[in-house]
């Protein structure tokens, strides 16, 4: 059987089940829609999660950016997982408390102001779409790397499939298809690193293996990758960072963005009862770790592998031969994302750090620059083939990368769709609308944002990499800051709560475009985007963190100079703290 | 709930107290052990590396999901203990 019949057969299984749990699951109301109905085992609700967070970026960047970073980019792990702590403790349970259907609604209701309600949707909107542009792109990427059909009609059968169980089930459906989902990727993302660990290391939990012995060299697995890299004019892959400050801020804005991304939080307004969320979100972290602990040993593997296979008689020896050369290189130099120049004309593949300070060693071993350039996104997709693992194992990672890109684009379809059929059309416009209006409203809000986020993900504005940072500065600087503040602070009255969150966004967004483009229109950033440029050294990817404790000191100083939060809202207040009377997610 | 009664005020106490127990020790393995103090931990050698390599890449983690499930519990036996469970 060829690659792509194999292919075909994996990813088709997979779409055939969420299909079917689709038709099974199908949302009959708008409490069914908006919250699966208040009614999904934490556990459950856990796994789902997880599948509604792991995206693209983590089932198939996150490695490859940990490969090339080594220890600067733990950056990711860390923050990408720490944001759940301040979920489960800042906010889960009183949300779930609140009882109601989106993150609008108890910002409009607390802040007892439309005016901040709308905020919120506009941050809440502005957050989720850049984030599902990126999914829709990733998710054609890989229709067009293993089906073999053309990017965009990659594009349009994964704009079909979200469309058919995301519309039809609402957050019943997709919960339950995310847990689907969540198995397909978990699986995916296993079989590879457990093969792979066993050859190097002879140890099958690839997150013990990171820790262990290079079987063939005897010395631990880290040393062993230090000692090659270092050879070759790399950074030690465990060496430490200099800007601290800078890596502190990053993992910072990492946590508090994730915590503040709504179609994580209105997760935790689908189970049962408030301690249900407090252990919903452990179970949560317990299913993304399964993945974020393999991750770190898949990176640092597959950075070996790459260069054992450029180097077979180890990095002090001669590089392969080009015409020697593995099939997979041959592979991916067909989609450009490999390249090769043969710059000393010797026919073979150097593969090295091409700075001042290796160029000594470099002109001495006669080469004549870097010949080799591999895209990071490309790490977890090869990896199979670099280590020549069977075929079916490629099928499996075929459906699991577009398992984590379907679950999450649906998910935060659903907080979009949400908050333009609940909180702006109900909320706003016309708050008589009946169920079933709001039910169609919400179908039609869901199939419009697909139709756009496919045109954005075929025509991606040309900043894809930059408008993930903006979305975790956005969900940081304003949705975060002011939900906490809402729940700790009886004080933080409307005034407070929106120009808290106006000035946190404000800054945030004019920090970036200072160095990104304004607009992400590239050539009009104010300043070169390099370190000597950054406001004490901190990164425009970092200032989300900053933009936070903008937003809660103005916050704070405004409300301590305008009027008391009035009684009826310190009530409120009072009542979600306490789990104690708490119904279903109701509606009102 | 309009009436705001000292049993209350001390559960909410109580909650305020463990998150704050609880973040000291979600910043220490992340932010300390992890990046601001991995010079310190450099010593202590673990699989080819050093102690803060691990909490920065496993270590913490970890934490996390001790942590999490930690306050899971004492929140929900504390609901119980001050009668405010659902």
């Amino acid at each position: 059987m060829s690659q792509f019949t194999i292919n075909l057969l994996f990813v088709g299984a997979s779409f055939a089940l969420y299909f079917g749990i689709a038709i099974w699951a199908r949302a009959g109301s708008t409490k069914e829609f908006y919250v699966a109905g208040g009614g999904v085992h934490p556990v459950m609700n856990g796994m789902a999660t997880a599948a509604d967070w792991m995206s693209a970026a983590s089932f198939i960047s996150m490695a490859g950016l940990i490969a090339a970073g080594g220890y600067a980019n733990s950056t990711f792990l860390m923050g990408w997982t720490g944001g759940y702590v301040l979920l489960a403790m800042l906010l889960a349970p009183y949300l779930r408390k609140f009882g109601k259907f989106t993150v609008p609604d108890f910002i409009g209701d607390r802040f007892y102001s439309k005016t901040a309600r709308l905020v919120a949707v506009a941050c809440l909107i502005a957050a989720s779409v850049t984030y599902v542009i990126g999914q829709m792109t990733g998710a054609g990427v890989a229709f067009s790397r293993f089906l073999e059909v053309d990017k965009d009609t990659g594009l349009i059968i994964a704009a079909i499939v979200v469309f058919f169980y995301a519309v039809l089930g609402g957050m019943k459906g997709i919960t339950y298809t995310q847990v689907a989902q969540y198995c397909v990727l978990i699986v995916a993302y296993t079989i590879p690193a457990v093969f792979i660990s066993l050859q190097l290391t002879d140890t099958f939990i690839p997150a013990i293996g990171l820790f262990s012995e290079h079987t063939q060299s005897g010395v631990p697995l880290l040393q062993k990758l230090d000692e090659v890299v270092r050879e070759l004019g790399f950074r030690d892959y465990t060496a430490d960072v200099d800007n601290k400050l800078n890596m502190v801020l990053f993992t910072l804005s990492l946590m508090i963005g994730t915590a503040g991304l709504p179609h994580v939080i209105i997760r935790f307004f689908t189970v049962p009862k408030v301690a249900d969320a407090r252990w919903s979100a452990g179970w949560a972290l317990v299913f993304i770790a399964l993945l974020y602990l393999t991750a770190p040993a898949v990176a640092s593997m597959a950075r070996l592998n790459l260069m054992t296979t450029i180097y077979p008689e180890g990095p002090t020896a001669n590089a392969i031969n080009y015409d020697e050369r593995p099939d997979w290189i041959q592979t991916w130099e067909q989609t450009g994302l490999i390249q090769y120049e043969d710059k000393n004309g010797d026919g073979r593949i150097q593969f090295y750090n091409d700075t001042p300070a290796f160029s000594d060693e470099a002109t001495a071993r006669g080469w004549a620059g870097n010949e080799l350039t591999v895209n990071r996104d490309i790490l977890v997709l090869a990896n199979p083939e670099i280590a020549n693992l069977p075929s079916w194992v490629i099928g499996l990672i075929a459906a699991g990368g577009l398992a984590a890109a379907l679950s999450t684009a649906a998910g935060l379809l659903l907080a979009i769709s949400s908050a333009i059929s609940h909180d702006l059309i109900k909320g706003s416009i016309n708050p008589d609308i009946t169920e079933k209006g709001e039910l169609l409203a919400a179908r039609i809000s869901m199939f419009v944002a697909i139709v756009v986020a496919t045109y954005l993900g075929m025509n991606p504005p040309g900043f894809a990499a930059q408008v993930v940072a903006l979305a975790f500065g956005i969900a940081a600087a304003s949705i975060f800051p002011a939900l906490m503040m809402g729940i700790f602070s009886k004080r933080v009255n409307s005034k407070g709560a929106i120009l808290g969150m106006l000035a946190g966004l404000g800054c945030t967004l004019v920090y970036i475009f200072t160095y990104l483009g304004w607009f992400f229109i590239p050539g009009t950033n104010t300043l070169a985007n390099t370190p000597d440029n950054w406001l004490f050294g901190v990164s425009p990817l970092s200032f989300g963190a900053i933009g936070a404790v903008i937003n809660f000191a103005v916050a704070f100083i405004v409300s301590s100079m305008t009027e008391d939060v009035p009684q009826d809202v310190q009530d409120l207040v009072e009542s979600v703290r306490y789990p104690k009377g708490a119904g279903g997610a109701v509606d009102h | 709930m309009s009436e705001h009664t000292q049993n209350q005020e001390n559960y909410w106490k109580a909650n305020v107290r463990l998150i704050f127990g609880c973040l000291i020790v979600w910043a220490l393995v992340s932010y300390g052990f992890g990046i601001l103090l991995r010079p310190m931990l450099a010593g202590i050698e673990i699989g080819g590396t050093d102690l803060g390599f691990w909490f920065a890449q496993q270590g913490s983690i970890i934490s996390f999901i001790i942590l999490v499930f930690f306050y899971a519990w004492r929140m929900n036996a504390l609901d119980k203990e001050y009668g405010l469970e659902e």
